[in-house]
């Protein structure tokens, strides 16, 4: 699809969120609503003393029971039909040529625990703080945004390999 | 009907399934887009490949206009929906380490979700990851909260930080967006000549940046619906053309005294005076908080609304916004208050050479005057309260 139509598509998914619920769209809250309930299963009295965990509670529910977590089953399912629909199904670890699938994928679980660092600090990754922050004009949203892009840039060429 | 529709509509258990409907938008436009692919995503970081770039900026902007567009019809109340909020270290610390995670794992958290949906490895291990990293992050949360919490801001807009419309401010992005479109896409093509932008239709994509540009040039120029209606409300010349009805002092005052149950009076005046003196009954709302949703039940109930000013032109200003913000039954009190207090509270006893003709009317004022004013004097806690404003919860970190 044509980058520009697709991302017209998305502000529209965008817009309908806002007009309709209010709140933007989200993707890392879900790593946090995971976490919590696995903290809370697995180590209850762990988790009562984590004030990090504690914030997430919503009294006697669960925290898989959030609007992001319905959002990102949702994600992942039209994922799927997209490509369903375009052929693009195939267990495939894709990787630079430099590199071998085992280093492609140490680097991607150091990149998603950087994310997931980040993401919490922030208050939002890429979809909740960066685009949700830019459609509602929000300072910190546009803050983290070029803290996202430009550290990525200032980066880049040191990680290169992995890439080209 | 002026959205967002939750809480008051949609409730919390329809609005799962909305965030479901949602996602499989959002997930299918991704993947569309080709952000299940790293190598794809990460081309952006080496100038191979600006599709990020164009679908994100695109997005961006589409939604920016979009809001603009329904707050200035009245469509959206922009004041509950969810603003991100501001804490200047987090914001800058927390964005640091997503660009690195970025460039390492090649995915962001939406972006890995949608690859992994598709079989993408490295997709699942960089989700495997990102949840590592937030357990990671809430065992060291104790060390981290100073910088978590510090410099917060609260939840400023780029637009009220600039003084600037909503409008102008969008303007200003859509500029920068299609001036780095362009730039990118040269760069492009210079690195990567079998690039995405090698593809592209020139002329239906010049078409599109400069219809996006003259719809930003119109967002820009137009006044905020706030600003208009508030121009409008006190513009002599709309007033003479829509006649507000008005409530004479004699008939407010007797309606007050005869506690009519089907009359509401509305002390459009600052708090400060308000608390100072008003008429009895009377439910203070200053006329900026017309817009939001607190005063509705108040404004939109089916009673007779009489809107008091400090002055004739005051009440009728105020009864003007409440009518072009759709609200009926609406007054203006003839003569506003200080008119109010010199025709019925300040009367004094006939002293023989009263004006013909009006002697009842006299006689009523005078006999009204210590009465109403007793009601003054009493006038407790009785104000009516607002309905709390509720604000959209959102956010990742919720």
């Amino acid at each position: 699809m044509n980058p520009y139509q697709a991302g017209f598509l998305l502000g529209l998914v965008l817009l309908t969120t806002i007009f309709v619920t209010g709140r933007g769209l989200g993707a890392s809250g879900v790593f946090k609503s995971v976490v919590v309930t696995a903290v809370e299963e697995i180590a209850p009295a762990h988790a009562a003393t984590q004030p990090f965990f504690q914030q997430a509670h919503h009294a006697g529910q669960s925290p898989l029971k959030s609007w992001l977590v319905f959002e990102a089953l949702g994600l992942v399912l039209g994922a799927f039909i997209s490509g369903v629909i375009s052929h693009r199904l195939t267990f495939v670890t894709e990787h630079a040529p430099h590199i071998t699938k085992r280093q492609r994928l140490v680097a991607a679980l150091i990149g998603g625990m950087l994310f997931g660092i980040g993401a919490m600090f922030a208050r939002g990754c890429t979809s909740g703080a960066a685009l949700s922050g830019l459609a509602v004009l929000s300072v910190g949203g546009l803050m983290t945004m070029g803290a996202i892009f430009g550290s990525a840039y200032g980066v880049a060429w040191f990680f290169r390999r992995l890439w080209i | 009907m002026m959205g967002p529709f939750v809480p008051d509509v949609i409730s919390d258990e329809l609005n799962l399934i909305v965030g479901l409907l949602i996602g499989v938008a959002f997930g299918f436009v991704l993947e569309q887009a080709g952000f299940s692919s790293s190598r794809k995503l990460t081309g952006l970081f080496y100038g191979t490949d600006f599709t990020v770039l164009r679908v994100f900026f695109t997005a961006g902007i589409t939604a920016m206009c979009g809001i603009t567009m329904l707050s200035q019809v009245g469509l959206l109340d922009t004041h509950v929906i969810y603003i991100h909020p501001t804490f200047i270290y987090a914001a800058l610390i927390g964005g640091g380490i997503m660009g690195v995670g970025f460039v390492v794992g090649g995915y962001c958290p939406g972006t890995s979700f949608c690859g992994a949906a598709i079989g993408k490895i490295d997709a699942a291990v960089f989700v495997l990851g990102g949840i590592l990293g937030v357990f990671l992050f809430g065992e060291a949360y104790p060390w981290i909260e100073p910088y978590y919490l510090g410099a917060a801001l609260g939840d400023p807009t780029a637009d009220k930080l600039l003084h600037m419309t909503p409008g102008i401010v969008g303007l200003g992005m859509i500029v920068i967006a299609v001036s780095a479109f362009i730039a990118t896409s040269m760069i492009e093509k210079k690195i990567n000549p079998q690039g995405p932008a090698s593809e592209f239709p020139r002329t239906l994509h010049i078409a599109a940046a400069a219809g996006t540009i003259a719809l930003g040039f119109v967002l820009a120029i137009l006044p905020p619906r706030e600003q208009r209606l508030m121009t409008l409300a006190n513009d002599e010349a709309y007033h003479a053309a829509h006649p507000i009805p008005q409530m004479s002092a004699d008939e407010l005052a007797f309606r007050i005294l005869d506690k009519d149950p089907l009359v509401q009076l509305i002390d459009v005046r600052s708090p400060t005076a308000y608390e100072k003196v008003g008429l009895p009954g009377a439910t203070n709302i200053p006329v900026e908080q017309f817009f939001g949703r607190q005063w509705h039940d108040v404004l939109g109930s089916r009673k007779r609304k009489v809107f008091i000013g400090e002055d004739q032109q005051a009440s009728i200003a105020a009864a003007g916004l409440a009518s072009l913000l759709g609200y009926k039954e609406v007054y203006a009190l003839e003569g506003g208050l200080s008119g109010f207090e010199a025709t019925i509270l300040n009367a004094q006893p006939a002293t023989g050479d009263s004006p013909k003709g009006n002697a009842e009317t006299h006689e009523f004022r005078v006999a009204a005057a210590p009465r109403l004013m007793a009601m003054i004097k009493e006038r407790g806690q009785t104000k009516p309260v607002a309905r709390p404003v509720k604000k959209v919860v959102g956010g990742c970190g919720v």
